[in-house]
């Protein structure tokens, strides 16, 4: 599974994108971003506030239940300020 | 058409060709966005915008789709900008072109407004008191909302 962070959550984060496996307990966005947390550091950080992290899976936005499997490229941001 | 560009461009010589050869158009309407020198507590010197290659163009296509679902247009033209500018350099430029005029000016307001709030793209500002991240505002949500449901942007406390 690939994951993306943007903006001050990459900041926090500390990488732009990285290649994870995550347990098979995490099956949607919201065990991924705890089992992220869990990792601890400027993962927990960047997962600390959950309502501003936005999510993208394969390129879609999608909520916190949204599934995720192996392959995924999952992505973490802020709320957008296009324009 | 839709461009996502870390070059500038000339909003006078994308709009002396957009319409020319299509003499079914009555009117072009156009908004262009630029640096503003002025955040609310803080002056602005220059501003980064972060994209994401792949998913920021699908969302720019999905919302110009979006309009032309939503009215008769002609044409439309979505170029945004990524990359460091200086203030008062351009950012965005929407142009819209139709038969009748209320499909442009309504069509190229949705744009502008959808843009705000859906399009991946996450702006942080040189100011006297330091880098800052521009935050969502609940505003440009409400006025996204006038287009009717779309998922919240910006953070509920801000």
């Amino acid at each position: 599974m690939k994951i993306f962070y943007f903006a001050f959550l990459r900041e926090r984060a500390g990488v732009s994108e990285e290649d994870v496996s995550p347990p098979e307990n995490v099956i949607d966005v919201k065990s991924l971003m705890e089992w992220i947390k869990g990792r601890g550091g400027g993962f927990a950080d960047a997962m600390a506030d959950p309502s501003v992290v936005r999510v993208a899976v394969n390129q879609e936005y999608v909520q916190q239940d949204a599934l995720v499997k192996s392959g995924d490229e999952v992505a973490f941001f802020p709320p957008v300020t296009g324009g | 058409m839709i461009k996502v560009q870390r070059d500038p461009f000339d909003m006078g010589e994308e709009l002396s060709s957009f319409s020319q050869d299509n003499h079914s158009i009555g009117g072009v309407c156009a908004f262009m966005g630029q640096v503003r020198d002025m955040a609310e507590d803080a002056s602005v010197s220059a501003m980064t915008l972060e994209h994401y290659p792949g998913m920021t163009e699908k969302a720019l296509e999905k919302i110009e789709a979006e309009a032309h679902e939503r009215w008769e247009l002609e044409k439309t033209l979505i170029i945004h900008r990524y990359g460091r500018l200086d203030a008062g350099d351009p950012i965005v430029l929407v142009v819209v072109a139709s038969a009748h005029r209320a499909a442009a000016f309504d069509a190229c307001r949705f744009l502008m407004d959808w843009l705000k709030t859906q399009a991946p793209f996450w702006k942080q500002e040189e100011t006297d008191k330091g880098p800052q991240w521009v935050v969502a505002r609940q505003s440009d949500d409400e006025a996204a909302s006038r287009w009717g449901d779309v998922p919240a942007n910006a953070p509920e406390s801000s």
